[in-house]
């Protein structure tokens, strides 16, 4: 430790002002703040800061909540291939197929993100922030386990740039940055995003009778099709795929972190537990999305509109989407009243776009983009109806 | 159930803004402040749900080819479609004259803020959009009106989303050759991909 500050003691006079690089002190605080808190002070008069959490332990925090997704993810990524080409594995060899498909995926986009914003840094002279390692994790997460590198890698300065540093960097930002990218890969390359592209295969081929379709995708074949959903579940090529049970624990095909319900449900508890999450845009998701679903099961008509409201709990990303996307403090509704509405929307749209829209099979990324775009609408009249409840108070 | 889904179908999925592009310039211009845009936006829903069936009678029983019978047989085969343009633009004109009048009376300090944007209703392309979409799809009377309600009421959605959105915004700090109507142009398109999500839902 006393080496490595010496390190950066040593190192610091040349980023400071009047240093050879002073352009790129960004890049040097950031890499301090990773071992040593910042040693800015604040003054004698003004608020007073005591506590160590800044945005940069925020973000790891976050990043940690989302690690048993990730390893959950790999192995269930290992897990599908296996099954899909009709063969035995062991744990290690289902987590070392998982790896080889998911690493990779990682690592572009933290390279190809970080660099970005290490361009817009040295550039804009903003301070470089944390908020990428939680983006670049949650891009991993969010696409398919075949998804094509260059396109990640795209989609990913697609996302910093446009939807980010336009904006002015971490903290800015109108719209979730991770959802942005999955947004622009759904509309730009739409065939490598969905259908049959969630199990990895490798150089095998899978076995007689396989499908790779998610449970949501069952359903929307149901609903065209005016066949029996449930029926269809069960008839799965593989025997108990889609039992509550297994959605529930994630043991099913999806996009690399969003399976399970299991994992995203252990993040929550450690988003709420420390604070950096709120609860009641969790909470309000899921109650969404359930009265939807009860709604739909009420209204009947096609099979996939009778299909259980706890089962929409479960399927598809909405777990990960409640407590990953929603949550985003910046892009999410601030008032603690939009937070409600915000969240209860996010979760009625979801289900809504589910079971009604045929143009797409998941509803929860459009969702909470959606409410992105209306939270801070909701926010402005929240605070507008409290000033006016506090004016008529102050004038009896 | 055919009206509520012509006047809702309107309103997300055949957004006036975002899937077709239409009444753009005072969604750009007039979204900086929440109060603003909302009395804009309400001055469009009123003007849109007037205008469509005033227009689709004007349409049905002056305009078409063949709408004159009423007059006699003499005056069964004259078209007077090519007069369709003018027509709908004086019916428009003499609306936004009479809610500006109205804004003008009730509320003098909105009056001031739309400013020149008012008057400039009459030539919003989303209001005679609506009216040419009206006669395109072959509405009754009733779907009609809806259908006027409705793409009024998507506009207002919008604007008064992006009027928010840029309220919030003051705390951004965006590039300076982005700032203004460079970070709007980018809003609105990060809005259409939000908005995407209804696009192909069959009502």
């Amino acid at each position: 430790m006393k080496a490595l500050q010496k390190l950066f003691d040593n190192l610091k006079p040349n980023f400071e002002k009047g240093g050879k690089w002073e352009k790129f002190y960004t890049l040097y605080e950031g890499h301090r703040t990773i071992v040593f808190a910042p040693d800015l002070i604040t003054g004698n008069k003004g608020a007073q800061i005591k506590d160590a959490v800044d945005l940069k332990r925020i973000m790891i925090t976050v990043v940690i909540a989302m690690i048993p997704a990730l390893l959950f993810g790999v192995w269930n990524v290992g897990h599908q291939h296996f099954i899909s080409i009709g063969e035995e594995a062991t744990l290690l060899d289902k987590l070392w197929i998982g790896a080889y498909a998911v690493v990779p995926i990682l690592i572009v986009s933290y390279a190809v993100g970080l660099l970005t914003e290490f361009i817009f840094c040295v550039i804009r002279n903003h301070p470089i922030s944390e908020g990428y390692l939680v983006t670049g994790m949650l891009i991993a997460l969010i696409v398919p386990p075949t998804i094509p590198l260059w396109q990640v890698a795209l989609a990913t300065i697609f996302a910093v740039v446009i939807g980010k540093e336009a904006f002015g960097g971490t903290g800015m930002n109108i719209l979730n940055v991770a959802l942005t990218a999955r947004a622009f890969l759904y509309f730009a390359y739409p065939s490598d995003i969905s259908g049959e592209v969630w199990t990895y295969f490798g150089d095998k081929m899978p076995v007689d009778g396989y499908s790779g379709a998610t449970v949501l995708a069952y359903g929307a074949t149901a609903a065209s099709n005016g066949t029996n959903m449930m029926a269809d579940l069960a008839g799965h090529w593989s025997a108990e795929m889609f039992s509550f049970w297994n959605m529930f624990i994630g043991i099913i095909p999806g996009s690399i972190g969003e399976t399970s319900t299991l994992m995203c449900l252990i993040g929550a508890a450690i988003l709420i537990g420390t604070g950096v999450g709120s609860w009641k845009i969790i909470f309000s998701v899921f109650g969404g999305a359930y009265a939807m679903g009860l709604l739909f099961n009420a209204v009947g008509g096609n099979s996939y509109m009778d299909f259980p409201a706890h089962y929409h709990l479960v399927a598809g990303g909405l777990a990960f989407g409640a407590v990953y996307m929603a949550t985003d403090p910046v892009s999410a509704a601030q008032t603690e009243v939009g937070k409600w509405i915000y969240g209860f929307l996010i979760g009625v749209l979801t289900v809504l776009i589910r079971v009604v829209n045929p143009a797409y099979p998941e509803g929860i990324m459009l969702a909470v983009l959606f409410m992105n775009v209306f939270a801070p609408l909701i926010d402005y009249y929240v605070v507008d109806a409290n000033k006016k409840r506090r004016l008529k108070r102050a004038t009896v | 159930m055919d009206i509520f889904n012509i006047a809702l179908k309107a309103t997300f999925i055949d957004n006036m803004i975002f899937a077709y592009f239409l009444g753009m310039c005072s969604f750009l211009a007039v979204s900086k402040k929440v109060s603003t845009a909302f009395g804009l936006g309400m001055a469009v829903i009123f003007v849109l749900t007037i205008t469509v069936p005033v227009n689709w009678l004007l349409q049905e029983y002056v305009l078409k080819e063949g709408a004159l019978a009423w007059l006699g047989a003499d005056f069964a085969t004259i078209d007077l479609t090519f007069l369709q343009f003018i027509m709908f633009i004086a019916v428009i004109a003499s609306m936004v004259q009479l809610v500006e009048m109205i804004i003008e009376k009730f509320s003098p300090a909105l009056y001031g803020s739309l400013g020149i944007f008012l008057p400039l209703i009459a030539v919003n392309c989303a209001i005679l959009g609506a009216s040419l979409f009206m006669v395109q799809r072959d509405y009754t009377i009733a779907q009609a009106t809806a259908y006027g309600f409705g793409s009024g009421f998507g506009w207002f959605l919008a604007i008064i989303a992006l009027a928010a959105i840029r309220e919030k915004l003051k705390y951004s700090s965006v590039p300076d050759g982005l700032k203004g109507l460079g970070i709007t142009m980018l809003i609105t398109g990060l809005m259409g991909l939000a908005f995407k999500s209804f696009i192909g839902i069959a009502l």
